[in-house]
């Protein structure tokens, strides 16, 4: 429907005209999308905690973020006297832009599958048929910490380092689940073509979906994603109470809204992830077929995966809203002991089933006693602050004082 | 001293069971509990300025001096509020009422400036724990605001309108309507106060007349 358009530019530029467009509505709608997130979290929130939220600026607070945004524009943006300008600056940048970056390669909508970048076809994804898709966007996604680590060394205060270095160790250790946990579907599906895993899903009907045959998987990639979007009860490196803000202590006004948007952006990148590696993306039986052609079947299928999506974000934030944060030595051993573990024991029996040629449905009674086999040990397993001794060390002492 | 091991008393950290060890239900059990909230949403919000919050009667707010039967005010100036003022905001100063001013016949004693610091006020309520006559009250007017310090040296007449204003109106009633001044003006001779923590019966304190006269 843009060929006309495509066509009145000169023959070199052609490829870059639906790159560009699809550019321009992603970064707009992200943007509008981030900010009332952001609102629905905080009405969210307040719903749970018998509040009533933000609900002066306009009706029921709905122009609170154009609120927001104002005061985010306009205040005063402070660079301290003791910081790495150069770093200073550039860390809130690399923050949205690796996140923004890794959008890229995550299809939004039904992506035509015989696609030219000049043929007219909007797209729905900004950068199609890249093959390394998953590989991509882990790639992108753990460059992130760049901006953390650089935004809270720069600021030269032990708040923001110390926040830094806690984001750093996080990320590093939930980059490896999550990079396993979708070592299946690539071997299930035999690509790393998200686009790709997406059509085998909505082509194999809705027993296809990879939930089915990797609901372990989905587990320990939605925990591992929160925790490298920085999102509570993973968020150690920002935590309030104890770094007062972490990393960015130091940032204010859009600096530290550029930090946020990065933030909001993640959490939207794994919940398309999730919704279109596990649960089908915009196939929904009978409504969104890969042959239904009715008028605006496009527009129901990009509809479909927007709920799916939009599902998962309130998923997170009322995961965020109710559970306790971690300790840190236990999300470390969350990471280490429990799901780089069961990750790699998925792909082993992802592994079993293509090698011996057995019937993938195999894999769900294996999934399930994978995490049964987990929740076995949880409970033999000794706890770290368990006393050890059940004979107090005291009494030697005290009985060494009754005999004076 | 090292305590005693039978004294004490560790608690363990209790053994989780399998469903415990796996994450998952307690995760879902708290999304309950959250999603209960926002499905039956009741809030306990106030919509402040507009909506103003129904205070208990036992408030303690801005104080008021209150007026006896005659209109004049009930304070008999015995300093007794300066006194038990732990914030010694209360500044009095007491005058002889005329004797032949049929007016104040009946009282001895009334301030001639009666001072409150309401900035330096704690509102524990211990002035008017304190009063024998009933008169220095705390009201339930809370949002008190000044441009100055000295706006907020509140005088006997800003006081005495405080209770003009307030005397009517839902939560500050006036307390009491024992005699002209209060429960103590009935007294014709003080009964002997005992002092607040136990003596011996032959202590100068027990036998006083009242708290305070040592002879």
């Amino acid at each position: 429907m843009f060929e006309q358009l495509i066509n009145w530019f000169p023959e070199w530029a052609r490829p870059f005209i639906m790159p560009m467009i699809t550019i321009g509505i992603v970064l707009q709608v992200n943007l509008g999308v981030c900010s009332y997130l952001i609102l629905l979290e905080r009405k969210l929130s307040a719903w749970m905690q018998d509040r009533i939220g933000p609900n002066r600026v306009g009706p029921w607070g709905l122009l609170q973020p154009v609120a927001d945004m104002l005061k985010l524009l306009l205040k005063e943006d402070v660079i301290p006297g003791h910081v790495n300008k150069f770093l200073y600056v550039l860390a809130p940048g690399i923050s949205v832009f690796t996140t923004m970056l890794a959008f890229a390669v995550v299809p939004f909508g039904p992506v035509p599958r015989n696609l030219s970048a000049t043929d007219g076809q909007f797209p729905y994804i900004i950068a199609p048929g890249v093959d390394l898709g998953l590989v991509f966007i882990f790639a992108v996604t753990s460059l992130a910490v760049y901006g953390i680590i650089l935004g809270g060394w720069a600021s030269n205060n032990k708040y923001s380092a110390l926040g830094a270095m806690r984001a750093s160790a996080q990320v590093v250790s939930y980059e490896i689940p999550l990079g396993m946990s979708v070592v299946g579907l690539a071997l299930l599906t035999g690509s790393m073509s998200i686009e790709k895993i997406l059509l085998h899903q909505v082509d194999a009907g809705i027993l296809g979906w990879n939930i089915w045959f990797q609901p372990l998987a989905c587990v320990i990639f939605f925990a591992a994603a929160m925790a490298e979007a920085q999102r509570l009860p993973f968020d150690l490196s920002e935590c309030e109470q104890e770094l007062v803000g972490g990393w960015h202590t130091e940032y204010s006004a859009m600096k530290w809204g550029l930090f946020f948007l990065g933030e909001y952006t993640h959490v939207i990148t794994i919940s398309f992830l999730t919704s279109i590696l596990f649960f089908g993306g915009w196939h929904l039986p009978w409504i969104a077929e890969p042959d239904s052609q009715y008028l605006g079947s496009t527009l129901v299928k990009v509809l479909v995966l927007l709920t799916k999506s939009f599902a998962f974000i309130i998923v997170i934030q009322m995961l965020r809203w109710t559970i306790p944060r971690f300790r840190f030595d236990q999300l470390m051993g969350l990471a280490w002991k429990v799901l780089i573990p069961l990750a790699t024991l998925n792909v082993v029996c992802v592994m079993i089933v293509k090698q011996f040629h057995l019937n993938e449905w195999w894999l769900l009674p294996m999934s399930a006693g994978l995490f049964l086999g987990a929740g076995l040990i949880g409970t033999q397993s000794s706890r770290p602050f368990a006393r050890k001794t059940l004979e107090p060390v005291a009494e030697a002492h005290g009985h060494h004082a009754h005999a004076h | 001293m090292p305590i005693n091991p039978k004294d004490i008393e560790w608690v363990e950290e209790p053994a989780m069971n399998f469903w415990e060890s796996t994450y998952l239900p307690a995760v879902f059990d708290g999304l309950r509990t959250t999603g209960q909230h926002v499905a039956d949403f009741h809030p306990v919000t106030e919509f402040y300025p507009e909506q103003k919050p129904n205070l208990p009667s036992h408030y303690r707010g801005v104080h008021r001096l209150n007026r006896d039967d005659k209109g004049r005010v009930k304070c008999v100036a015995c300093m007794m509020c300066a006194t038990a003022c732990p914030a010694r905001c209360i500044d009095i100063v007491a005058q002889d009422a005329p004797k032949d001013d049929p007016h104040w016949a009946d009282r001895d004693k009334f301030p001639k400036s009666f001072v409150i610091d309401e900035l330096k006020c704690i509102y524990c309520g211990m002035c008017e724990e304190a009063c024998p006559v009933d008169s220095i009250e705390l009201t339930n007017i809370f949002d008190l605001t000044g441009m100055t310090r000295q706006e907020m040296m509140f005088d006997k007449e800003k006081l005495l309108s405080v209770f003009d204003q307030t005397k009517d109106t839902v939560g500050n009633p006036i307390r009491t309507h024992k005699g002209k001044l209060g429960h103590a003006s009935d007294f014709t001779d003080l009964h002997t106060l005992g002092p607040a923590t136990t003596v011996r019966a032959d202590d100068r304190s027990a036998k006083a007349n009242s708290a305070g006269v040592i002879e």
